[in-house]
């Protein structure tokens, strides 16, 4: 044993203490400011650190057009990367609520680790207007890690048809700075046919211009006000070796099946990226509420969903039965209901708002249209 | 005090059915005036005392290390002690109510908030949320009057062991946090049942409250010491929180006492509430039954904003930081419908509430008909009630009402004499 003293420790043994003395200092800094969690204490001080609740902070603000900005957001220490093409969920504090969005991220892997998105204001967007007029450098965001599969394959095809409109354009650029800043650029023939409103609508104008001047790729751009909106049957004159470019598209609902419909047709290869639209049903007078143990049951509009819950057999929490005490409350992941007492709506749409439900106080709620509740 | 129903005079007597539910409609539009109007600022608000509270705590056991030196003890508890009232007051207690459930932020929701007390959130919530605040100063189901320990109307019969009273009031004002554990857990009742008739759900509750007074008890009493123990300040730092706690407590209590307990507020009979109360009566009762402090900014903050009792009352879900500018609407509706809003300084409204806590310790007309003159019979009498059988104490009680009404018939012909 007293050889012990003398010898060194191997380096997984050294490694395991050190882990072990962190977590004793850990559990030990825990007890200290029960109940408070420690990463709570620590938030105020580095919001961004490792172990932190992900989220960024907004390092600059750049308009793109009137009506757009990037923002350039330096995420926490856990964001663990993304592949161009990707989305982020943003929690965006708008008027103190938090409301939550997704957008493409505009850029590949920077070398100062900061990520960006750009968002376009859209009328009556309650979050994207408040990105892009009213945020300012400094402003915390929650963030999730980046998610989707609107990416590029690697290796890079010979050829490569890329179809964007409006604000689709905001994945493909993350693509294209990704393999225009590479020191060698890939040998790739690229296309780019993008669809914006009028000329000075074109997000990104200068920048996919000057690839096209550089000849990094050839750019059709085209402008609803004077040449309509893009046609898929025009695409073999825009194009003409369609047939040997798989495309990659990202654009408004109409524009993505009008092309899944012609390249199925065709039997060409389509990748999309869809920005999924607000569809909500529209409020009525009352609906359906299904929980996640399967139940159904409908509540007419003057009904609480508690009561028609207990009503049908749901074991519900419950308290004051009059909106005080938030006993009530459980998450509703999907739909819409009415506050009873003013008619306030509120809404849970699934990729849009928190993934963990909107809590609601089912004794004052009533569904406005199909909901579903998380208990 | 007397359950409203059995006054001479009910002071809502004066109000139709129509009036108390014109009351409810013109609150609820008080009410959604807020909820329109609440956004970035109030959020910014409960971040920043959050945030303010979380640096103060932290900074005050900073200097609880160096203890040892008397000044900094000093400054180091006073920190402390302000600290643990922010957090009990105007964040613990606010956000535990959902009055900022409106931000959707995880963090400050009542769903998730746990506080710096014995008692765990979940029983908390249960306890204050759904029953003091649904069944608010009805005698006999508001635990919140008394504490379920002692005498608080007139109407509950007075047997000696009220004679303490004052003395339970003091202690459950020193270690309250302990008080409203035991009476979120039910402990009286629960206690009375034999061992294996305990319901399920008290024991697990038990253990959970259990659990939470250990860990609050070796973060103060146990780890703060400890850290402080390499710089001379283990017996400062553990002197600092039991004093930090103990102001927090009697703090506390005493806000709490002044809401509900002190002279003038109305209590209820539980059978004279209607089933289905409406939300104007509802209201109205809620106006009734509560206090409020005047004073300023400090004061507001300091007491979580339960200065605006009655308007915490009215409306226990707005934010804390909207009641200020509540309060004015709310007097104005009191005196259109010639209601008593109720408001006085702290210290006024303490003395009120102990004067109370120990009227109604001694037998009914007691305290009122003795005078320096009669003060030794009165002792007699007083040791008699104590001492002797119930027959004896209902005598005597019938001697004490005579007494008063004897007193009070004088007192209003020398009044007349003098007009």
């Amino acid at each position: 044993m007293e050889d012990m003293t003398t010898l060194p420790l191997p380096a997984s043994r050294q490694r395991g203490a050190g882990r072990l003395l962190r977590q004793r200092a850990r559990s030990l800094a825990q007890a200290a400011v029960t109940p408070l969690d420690l990463d709570d204490l620590l938030d105020h001080f580095h919001p961004l650190r490792r172990g932190a609740e992900l989220s960024g902070r907004v390092v600059e603000v750049r308009p793109e057009t009137a009506a757009s900005a990037t923002l350039v957001i330096k995420p926490g220490r856990d964001w663990t990367g993304h592949v161009p093409g990707q989305y982020v969920r943003v929690g965006v504090d708008v008027d103190g609520v938090r409301l939550w969005r997704t957008y493409s991220l505009t850029h590949g892997p920077r070398p100062d680790g900061c990520i960006s998105i750009t968002v376009k204001a859209i009328d009556g967007g309650v979050v994207s207007g408040h990105l892009v007029r009213r945020t300012r450098p400094g402003t915390m965001l929650r963030l999730a890690q980046a998610a989707g599969d609107f990416v590029l394959p690697d290796p890079l095809p010979g050829k490569l048809l890329l179809v964007t409109a409006g604000s689709g354009i905001t994945p493909v650029i993350g693509m294209l700075r990704n393999l225009f800043s590479r020191a060698e650029v890939p040998a790739s023939d690229i296309v780019l046919i993008h669809s914006a409103l009028s000329q000075a609508e074109v997000i990104f104008a200068d920048e996919i211009r000057s690839y096209a001047a550089r000849g990094l790729l050839r750019l059709v751009e085209l402008h609803t006000d004077t040449h309509g909106l893009l046609d898929v049957d025009s695409l073999d004159e825009l194009v003409p070796d369609l047939t040997d470019r798989p495309t990659y598209a990202c654009g408004p609902a109409g524009l993505l099946d009008a092309l899944e419909a012609h390249h199925e047709a065709r039997g060409l290869v389509l990748h999309t990226e869809r920005f999924r639209p607000v569809v909500l049903a529209a409020p009525g007078e009352g609906g359906t509420v299904t929980f996640a143990s399967g139940t159904t049951i409908r509540a007419d509009g003057a009904t609480p969903i508690l009561d028609a819950a207990e009503d049908a057999g749901v074991l519900m929490p419950s308290g004051c039965r009059m909106g005080i005490c938030m006993g009530c409350v459980l998450p509703m992941k999907e739909g819409a209901v009415r506050d009873l007492r003013n008619g306030a709506l509120t809404v849970a749409v699934p990729g849009e708002t928190d993934p963990a439900g909107v809590p609601i106080q089912t004794c004052v709620s009533a569904p406005a249209g199909a909901c579903s509740v998380d208990h | 005090m007397t359950t409203i129903t059995r006054k001479p005079v009910n002071p809502t007597a004066h109000l139709t059915e129509a009036d108390i539910e014109q009351i409810g409609i013109e609150l609820d539009a008080i009410r959604q005036d807020v909820i329109d109007s609440r956004g970035e600022k109030d959020a910014a608000y409960i971040r920043r005392i959050v945030d303010v509270q979380r640096r103060l705590e932290l900074g005050s056991r900073a200097v609880l290390l160096g203890s040892a030196l008397p000044p900094l003890w000093v400054l180091g508890t006073i920190g402390l002690s302000v600290a643990k009232i922010l957090e009990n007051m105007e964040i613990g207690h606010n956000v535990m109510h959902g009055q900022w459930d409106w931000m959707r932020d995880p963090k400050i929701h009542s769903t998730t908030w746990e506080w710096d007390n014995a008692s765990t959130a979940d029983g908390w919530k249960h306890s204050h949320n759904q029953v003091h605040h649904t069944y608010t100063n009805i005698v006999g189901k508001d635990n919140d009057l008394g504490y379920g320990i002692m005498r608080v109307d007139e109407d509950q019969r007075w047997v000696p062991f009220y004679l303490a009273q004052p003395m339970w009031n003091f202690i459950n004002a020193c270690f309250f946090e302990y008080g409203i554990a035991a009476y979120d857990l039910e402990l009286g009742k629960n206690l009375k049942v034999p061992k294996n008739k305990r319901s399920p759900e008290f024991k697990a509750n038990l253990s959970k409250t259990l659990k939470k007074i250990r860990k609050q008890a070796t973060k103060d009493y146990v780890v703060h010491p400890l850290v402080a123990l390499p710089f001379g300040g283990a017996v400062g730092a553990l002197a600092g929180n039991f004093v930090a706690n103990v102001v927090r407590n009697v703090w506390s209590h005493s806000v709490i006492m002044c809401g509900h307990f002190p002279e003038g507020v109305e209590t209820f009979e539980k059978k004279s509430i209607p089933d289905d109360e409406t939300r104007g009566q509802w209201y109205v009762r809620q106006m009734l039954g509560s206090a409020n402090i005047s004073g300023g900014k400090v004061t507001h903050l300091m007491t979580g904003n339960l200065s605006h009792q009655i308007e915490h009352h009215l409306f226990p879900d707005l934010p804390s930081n909207r009641y200020a500018e509540v309060a004015p609407k709310v007097q104005a509706l009191f005196e259109k419908y010639d209601l008593n809003y109720h408001q006085a300084p702290l210290p006024q409204q303490v003395y009120s509430a102990w004067h109370k806590v120990v009227r109604l310790s001694l037998p009914n007309d007691w305290l009122a008909t003795t005078t320096p003159k009669n003060l030794p019979g009165q002792l007699k009498t007083l040791w008699a009630m104590s001492t002797k059988g119930p027959k004896v104490r209902r005598a005597a009680q019938a001697r004490l009402t005579q007494l008063a009404r004897r007193q009070q018939a004088e007192r209003s012909e020398a009044a007349a004499a003098a007009a």
